[in-house]
């Protein structure tokens, strides 16, 4: 059976991964090199890289930097920022890019979904929507790193991609990013339900306890996640026992499983009783024969 | 003289080739990007990759006039040849996605659009799992279950003799193909972590083994 997946979301701010916190504090989190690597030895299925700053300044993503990345990703590899045009893409993939991710320059020009779809397919494009729940209770997409707001329907932009082609959506919650509180369900539920085609959530994962409810209650085909895989040992594999654990199937082929250990409600590792570390002994690793 | 391999990856303007490019750097270390019908002579081992639309993908290889050198090393010279997920399909006699589209005829079979089911959403994307159906090469030492990472909306319709794994989304996907020296993976094994880069390594060692 097709598994869920677990997605890391690396957000690039003027070349330096970041966490962010309701779209306008940014906190840095260094080079793009090292998070890239430590969660493809992590069991991520899939990794997002967005520079965040590129459309406002009118450039591109750095290509040197994402040249170096390809070479020690091993999973697929969307990356998305400053795409205004098909040629921009053709740049990306050229540089090592699996799939491109496009936001708001698929609101200002939505022909731009299909001239690239028609040259990459429909599996290589995701189109990112940053809602928010306005006042009178409709979630609408606001643009520009989610500074402003449009006056669409989070709904019926999501069914427009799909028609004009688009392969995913990146749904993210402008109200929950950096929040810690969890998905916006309801957010998720409402998109999964317009469109037929896979989403993947995104947007105030607090703890590792959160991923689960974007499957069950969301409906979401992938959930990712930003904030919470910095400063975590083994965050991703931690992630997906939680999520295997609430009984959802999810790739797990690292060695370091936790399986059988306990967590805590908020989905956090709990410490082995004093018996159970006793007996703990060392055993090698499996040696890998690629 | 060091044991290493001529892999040339075919550009057609499509696909993710950095990305195959990187997985083969890391197994092989001798892999070359062409583009250039004149320099697929003397591969040992052709891989075909691509992402994108089959129609496209046709049009390009016949602009680059690299269908009749693909031929000629694949069919008269037996060089093993890889083809990755659009690349997988190319080999197919024809296909139905942007109309009615001949492809290489290397191993007899029709891409057709996957028929949409209840609860599954298209495009198939994620990671799936392979049930392998026999034992061949591609496979070797890598145990019979376990994931690799799918994205399409088409599938390879063929008969059964050449199909050596499957999948399953709501109903069987062929997941691996093989007729002679000539393989398909629907799946993208150089984005499928470490099965993904055994079975790559697999089909280096094949390459090898045709060449002693």
């Amino acid at each position: 059976m097709l598994k869920k997946r677990l997605i890391a979301c690396l957000l690039m701010k003027d070349d330096l991964i970041v966490q962010s916190i309701g779209f306008n504090k940014y906190l840095p989190i260094g080079n793009p090199k090292f998070p890239l690597e430590f969660l493809n030895k992590w069991d991520v299925d899939e990794i997002v890289l967005l520079d965040i700053s590129a459309y406002k300044q009118k450039r591109k993503l750095n290509l040197k930097i994402l040249e170096v990345l390809s070479k020690s990703c091993f999973v697929p590899l969307t990356v998305g920022g400053g795409i205004t045009s098909v040629e921009d893409v053709r740049k990306y993939i050229r540089a090592g890019a699996d799939k491109v991710s496009i936001n708001s320059s698929a609101i200002n020009n939505s022909k731009l979904i299909t001239e690239i779809v028609n040259i990459f397919g429909s599996q290589c494009v995701v189109v990112s929507m940053d809602c928010k729940l306005d006042k009178d209770g409709i979630y609408r997409i606001y643009k520009d790193s989610g500074k402003i707001p449009t006056n669409l329907v989070a709904s019926d932009w999501a069914k427009e991609v799909e028609s004009l082609g688009a392969g995913e959506i990146f749904l993210n919650s402008i109200d929950r990013d950096g929040s810690k509180i969890g998905y916006d369900n309801n957010l998720i539920k409402e998109i999964t339900e317009a469109v037929s085609i896979p989403i993947i959530a995104c947007g105030g994962v607090g703890d590792f306890s959160h991923f689960a409810s974007g499957i069950i209650k969301g409906g979401a085909s992938a959930v990712a996640a930003g904030n919470i895989f910095h400063y975590i040992e083994h965050s991703t594999i931690i992630a997906k026992m939680n999520l295997l654990q609430s009984g959802i199937d999810i790739r797990m082929d690292s060695e370091a499983t936790y399986k059988g250990r306990e967590f805590d409600k908020n989905g956090r590792l709990m410490m082995m009783s004093r018996e159970d570390l006793s007996k703990i002994e060392f055993t090698r690793g499996k040696e890998d024969i690629i | 003289m060091e044991n290493l391999i001529n892999i040339k990856i075919i550009d057609y303007g499509m696909g993710n080739i950095q990305s195959v490019k990187n997985a083969f750097e890391l197994l092989n270390g001798k892999v070359e990007i062409i583009s250039d019908p004149s320099n697929i002579k003397n591969a040992d081992g052709i891989i075909l990759p691509g992402v994108g639309a089959f129609s496209n993908a046709i049009k390009n290889l016949k602009e680059r006039k690299l269908i009749e050198p693909l031929k000629e090393a694949v069919i008269d010279q037996k060089v093993p040849l890889l083809g990755i997920c659009l690349g997988m399909q190319l080999l197919a006699d024809n296909s139905e996605e942007g109309g009615d589209n001949e492809g290489l005829s290397f191993i007899a079979g029709k891409i057709c659009k996957i028929p949409h089911m209840e609860g599954y959403r298209l495009p198939h994307v994620g990671w799936n799992d392979v049930a392998v159906k026999k034992k061949e090469p591609l496979f070797r030492n890598i145990i019979d279950k376990g994931s690799f990472y799918f994205v399409h909306s088409y599938r390879f319709e063929c008969d059964d003799e050449f199909v050596v794994a499957t999948t399953n989304y709501g109903q069987s996907i062929n997941a691996v193909v093989r007729k002679e020296n000539v393989f398909g993976v629907q799946f993208h094994p150089e984005r499928s972590q470490r099965k993904g880069l055994h079975l790559l390594s697999n089909f280096v060692n094949y390459i090898k083994g045709t060449k002693v």
